[in-house]
């Protein structure tokens, strides 16, 4: 909402306040001043002057070499380039050394013609091109004849004001028109309001004569009423009602429908003007549209309604869209003589879905959706007729016709002054509190220490002992309300385990080398399933913005891998990172996807990098690896967790690993497959991604100590060769078993195949430790059970080395 | 016999000294004080001597030992400290060469804001409560006095799965859930978590963000609960010189609702490019739970009360550390990443 504090000042005296001092007051009561534009701003040395000859300049095509009288003994000569410049016309000039938009304009030379200065369209004077009137839309401004030339033109335009932007709220729809916001201002300065005149001559003709009026769906249009003017001349309207049509961002048309926009600024109450000949029955039956009836509407573009949808026909066909957009067949002309004005009480809702049906918003729907006032309805039609009578000479028939089923009645909210104090943990007083609601013109009337209040209808967001709590809270200032803290129970605050479960997986991961990124929930139907450790169907947005964004992820690798060559095409070296996120898979019985919590680690490029030092390494499988085991020993389910050869789509098929938690797959880490790599220009990249939901789900022993060994240990390597495929978890597997428990510890200390080595071979060696905690082991102990384990290895198909 | 001695003592005494490693002096005790050094044999020869003269004689063969043992372990020491200064020398390296790096990655911005307030309130009792990115229509708008077709849905563009199911525009469903499932029990959560709406992605906007959520339910909950509550975040999160103010606004599931500002932490309220010249910076949104939301949620609105309060860590984060691009916080740059890896702001 766009307020004029020049129009403002007809309803509510504001003297003495400078405007950034009201739009403060204003901001901290209640409405947020988003902007305080002073329309001057930036002009300078404006005058009005008429143009006495213009000849086209001889070296251009388009400019005129116009001679201008500002009252001065000379006329000043100014070259313009517009195309409607004529002579005989009043026009606003910058004056050589004045400003425009902040720009000084000097005097000139325009192809070698001397121009003192600069005839202005109103876009130069800062007019938003949207609101200008067509007529000027690509030109000079006209001023009307009676303007005398030599006149301030910052006057003459009403620039000479200040423009405050409100920042509505839903609730706060009575602030959608001027009165509404000078009750506002009357509030906050405790100031009186003056209300428009709305009484006018009106003729013996009766309009009920002229109109009948019928609504079938008075559920949504319960109040619907008709005035007649007859013998208006359509015209431009007088320049004032121009001039605040567009300061409040509406572009001038002609006198009855600036008239009709000048009400539903000033009461917030949406009229529409009707050509009464071209309704052509003398009937207006407002009803539910048929489905797929058409209708053209005043922006000249077809549209085909719902069953929904209320329209406002003549009785056959429709000719407006209710409350959102009038009909281009009925509109007002030129030649328009006799106007039907319409001012009606729709149904919010209605007019939303039919708005939103149509796709269509207008200031009308606007103002609807939000509630309007029930009892400015008439007013509102009676102040349009006033101003038709004045302004366009028409004669305005008696009466009004209409129907009204529409509940008037104020709202009544009864509150104790307990109540309030005690939602506001203050100390205000009875009387202070009647004093605010009837600055704000509420009803209010104390009884057996209650609060009565009958709410103005203006104020539609008024229903309950809460409103009434900020409206007191608003006005009294929120800066009053003391500091305390909730008193109750002491309540321990701490996170639960699986919080501080992601934390330290956070922790360790950051420990690790790796930096945590952010990626989008929403990726592309092609990327959705990529990766993902489930089969599941996937969730889709109804409406998505992009396609890049359209389904729901179900696994965070896509858009890792994406940050990770981000990174490596910005050259560098390294890209190291991780990401704790949810993953969307199927339905449950709730109706949503399951979402899962997973963890996934990318890492390419250089790990370790030691240059002075020669030591160079780059991220390999088992670095990554070894990251996801650290990650799985402080999480202490390492002894349960197994890695066996895996196949992912997109993965390495022998570089990949499922990775196992007491036998079932959580997750897997492995290399990119060779080919996804070159596809995205990356070099041995090498990712992970875990379902945290399992390991969470996973029960851990609480930690118990275990006795410091007392006796020292035994360790014995062993050398084997086996068949290149043969893994080391395979092996230790039989190691374990035929260890038994005075086995500790089994490592592999050195891997070989190649040389020296029989083609399909490898040599793999282990370092076992033995030891018993209650004795010292002897030599004799440990060869009895190495020779055990010796045995099994040989029994399984590995020579000793 | 004596002066033999004495020629000994001499003669070994100058071979000490000539002595310039431990293993020259080590021959030397060898050679003179060993078994079959000559002392040893002047003992060995005493027997020659008369009775009267041996004791005399003996005394002062010890003694020669004693002191020549003495300047030899003087000499073993002086020589042990060179030799150990020799080493020392030897080993110095150059400590101004780099240290081998530790690759310590880091958190992400956003994390880094949300655990700093999950821990400030957890500290002041509060619980930590998640809950899903996507949901129902009915726990992001109609528990929350949202009906369908308000127009305050206006205010938040919504993805839609379905007519019923939704991307959360906000955290506040977790709020719904929560108060749902405490059968009219009191609450004091902090909720944060991934929200959605429908905006094309620039410098200012972003189709993902995060939000932060606080609530607290319980009975004779007042407004200046709220403030003072507010008025600690503020002090511990942006400095404990900041100010707090309140102005009112709109939020359908609050009522009074208020937004909340502070005084500038970069200019202390002169004015500046961080607060626009205001002096202020607008922080969060806050109010008194509307009794449509407890109601809806099982309570006795005429007996318990509440607040609530919400936030953006991404707007928190751009304040504080200047970033000038929400879309920064989701490219992941380690260039980006790496700068937030101090352990103090």
């Amino acid at each position: 909402m766009l307020v004029s504090l020049k129009w403002l000042s007809q309803y509510v005296d504001i003297d003495g306040l400078e405007p950034e001092e009201l739009a403060e007051k204003i901001t901290r009561s209640g409405i947020e001043v988003e902007a305080v534009n002073h329309l001057s701003k930036g002009l300078k040395k404006l005058q009005v002057g008429q143009i006495k000859e213009a000849v086209p300049h001889p070296d251009s095509d388009h400019l005129n070499i116009c001679q201008v009288d500002f009252g001065e003994e000379e006329l000043s000569q100014i070259v313009c380039g517009a195309p409607n410049v004529e002579v005989g016309q009043k026009i606003v000039a910058v004056r050589p050394n004045g400003y425009v938009g902040g720009k000084k304009i000097k005097k000139g030379k325009l192809r070698g013609t001397v121009s003192m200065g600069m005839i202005c369209s109103l876009q130069e004077l800062g007019v938003d091109s949207k609101v200008v009137p067509k007529a000027y839309a690509d030109g000079i401004y006209v001023v009307s004849d009676d303007v005398p030339v030599g006149s301030d033109a910052i006057e003459v335009l009403g620039l000479d004001d200040v423009v405050l932007e409100l920042g509505l709220t839903p609730n706060r729809a009575d602030a959608l028109s001027m009165l509404g916001v000078a009750y506002e201002v009357a509030a906050i300065l405790e100031r009186d309001i003056k209300l428009p005149e709305t009484a006018h001559p009106t003729t013996n003709e009766k309009a009920s004569d002229f109109i009948k009026v019928a609504v079938e769906a008075t559920d949504v249009n319960p109040m619907y009423t008709a005035k007649v003017v007859k013998n208006v001349k359509i015209a431009e309207s007088p320049l004032w009602l121009q001039q605040r049509l567009m300061m409040s961002g509406i572009r001038p048309l002609n006198n009855v429908v600036d008239i009709t926009n000048y009400i539903l600024l000033e009461y917030g109450q949406p009229l529409h003007a009707f050509d009464y000949d071209k309704l052509a029955t003398g009937e207006i039956v407002v009803r539910l549209a048929k489905e797929g009836e058409k209708i053209t509407t005043l922006d000249e573009k077809e549209r085909t309604l719902k069953a929904s949808n209320l329209v406002i026909t003549n009785g056959k066909d429709p000719v407006a869209v209710a409350g959102v957009m009038g009909g281009y067949d009925s509109e007002v002309t030129a030649e328009t003589t006799t106007v039907v004005i319409e001012s009606a009480y729709f149904d919010g809702l209605s007019v939303r879905y039919t708005s939103k049906d149509l796709g269509l918003r207008s200031e009308a729907s606007a103002r609807y959706e939000k509630g309007i006032d029930p009892n400015r309805v008439m007013p509102a039609a009676e102040r349009a007729a006033q101003l038709m009578a004045e302004l366009a000479g028409g004669d305005v028939l008696e009466g009004i016709v209409t129907v009204d089923e529409l509940d008037k009645e104020p709202a009544r909210v009864v509150v104790s002054p307990d109540f309030i104090n005690n939602r506001l943990g203050m100390k205000i007083s009875l009387n202070e509190m009647v004093t605010i609601l009837q600055r704000l013109r509420f009803d209010v009337e104390p009884a057996n220490g209650l609060l009565i209040i009958d709410a103005p209808t203006r104020r539609q967001d008024i229903k309950i002992e809460e409103d009434i709590v900020e409206e007191i809270a608003r006005l009294y200032g929120y800066d009053e309300i003391p500091k305390t803290f909730p008193v109750g129970p002491v309540t321990p605050g701490r996170l639960t385990r699986n919080q501080q479960i992601r934390r330290t997986i956070r922790r360790q991961l950051q420990d690790a080398g790796l930096y945590q990124a952010l990626t989008y929930s929403l990726t592309s139907d092609e990327l959705a399933q990529k990766y993902a450790l489930k089969t599941a169907p996937t969730t889709r947005l109804l409406m998505p913005m992009s396609e890049e964004h359209s389904t729901l992820r179900q696994s965070l690798l896509p858009h890792l891998i994406e940050s990770v060559v981000y990174n490596v095409s910005r050259q560098a070296d390294a890209a190291t990172l991780y990401e704790i996120g949810s993953v969307f898979l199927g339905q449950t019985e709730e109706g949503l996807p399951l979402e899962e919590e997973h963890v996934a680690l990318a890492m390419t490029g250089k790990w370790i990098d030691n240059a002075w030092q020669g030591e160079h390494k780059t991220v390999d499988f088992y670095v990554l690896k070894g990251i996801v085991e650290s990650l799985f020993n402080t999480l202490s389910i390492s002894e349960r967790i197994s890695y066996v050869a895996g196949k992912v789509d997109g993965l390495h098929p022998g570089r990949t690993a499922d990775i196992l938690l007491d036998g079932e797959r959580i997750g897997f880490v492995g290399q990119l497959h060779p080919q996804e790599q070159k596809d995205l220009g990356l070099k041995d990249t090498f990712v992970a991604e875990i379902n945290l939901a399992q390991v969470f789900a996973a029960e851990v022993e609480s930690l118990q100590y275990v006795a410091v060994p007392r006796f020292p240990s035994i360790s014995r390597d062993i050398a084997l060769v086996v068949d290149r495929l043969t893994t080391a978890s395979s092996l230790e597997e039989v190691i374990t078993a035929a260890g038994g428990k005075l086995l500790k510890d089994v490592r592999v200390f050195d891997v070989y195949e190649g040389e020296h080595m029989e083609e399909g071979k490898k040599s793999i060696a282990f370092s076992l430790t033995y030891f018993d905690p209650e004795r010292t082991l002897t030599d004799e102990d440990v060869t009895a059970v190495h020779g055990q384990v010796v045995a099994a290895l040989q029994e399984n198909g590995a020579v000793l080395r | 016999m004596q002066e033999q001695l004495a020629q000994l003592k001499a003669e070994v005494l100058e071979k000490i000294a000539a002595s310039e490693t431990l293993k020259q002096l080590n021959d030397v005790r060898v050679a003179y004080l060993g078994k079959k050094g000559p002392i040893t044999d002047l003992l060995k020869g005493m027997g020659k001597l008369p009775q009267e003269e041996r004791p005399k004689m003996g005394a002062l063969v010890n003694e020669t030992r004693a002191q020549v043992q003495q300047v030899l372990d003087a000499r073993k020491e002086q020589l042990e400290a060179a030799a150990l200064d020799a080493q020392l020398a030897s080993e110095t390296i150059d400590v101004t060469l780099p240290g081998r790096t530790v690759k310590v990655g880091n958190h992400h911005p956003l994390t880094r804001i949300i655990e700093e307030i999950e821990d400030l309130f957890i500290g002041m009792g509060y619980e930590v409560v998640e809950g899903p990115e996507v949901e129902k229509d009915y726990y992001n708008f109609e528990a929350l006095n949202l009906p369908k077709g308000h127009p305050a849905r206006d205010m938040q563009d919504t993805f839609y799965i379905s007519e019923e199911i939704l991307m959360r525009t906000h955290t506040s469903p977790v709020q719904a859930r929560t108060m749902e499932k405490a059968e009219g029990k009191p609450i004091k959560i902090i909720c944060p978590g991934k929200v959605f709406r429908r905006d094309n992605d620039d410098a200012t906007h972003s189709h993902q963000f995060n939000q932060i959520e606080g609530l607290v339910v319980g009975e004779d909950i007042a407004m200046s609960d709220l403030k003072g509550t507010l008025d600690i975040f503020a002090k511990k999160m942006f400095g404990d010189e900041r100010e707090i103010r309140l102005r009112p606004s709109y939020f359908p599931f609050t009522e009074p609702s208020v937004e909340m500002d502070i005084s500038c932490f970069k200019c202390g309220g002169e004015g500046c490019n961080v607060c626009k010249g205001t002096g202020w910076i607008e922080i969060l949104g806050a109010g008194m739970v509307h009794p449509n939301v407890l109601e809806m949620a099982g309570y006795d609105s005429k007996k318990v009360t509440g607040f609530a309060f919400g936030m953006g860590p991404e707007r928190i984060a751009m304040l504080k550390y200047g970033v000038d691009d929400i879309r920064h916080f989701y490219t992941n740059d380690v260039r980006f990443l790496e700068q937030f890896h101090r352990a103090e702001d």
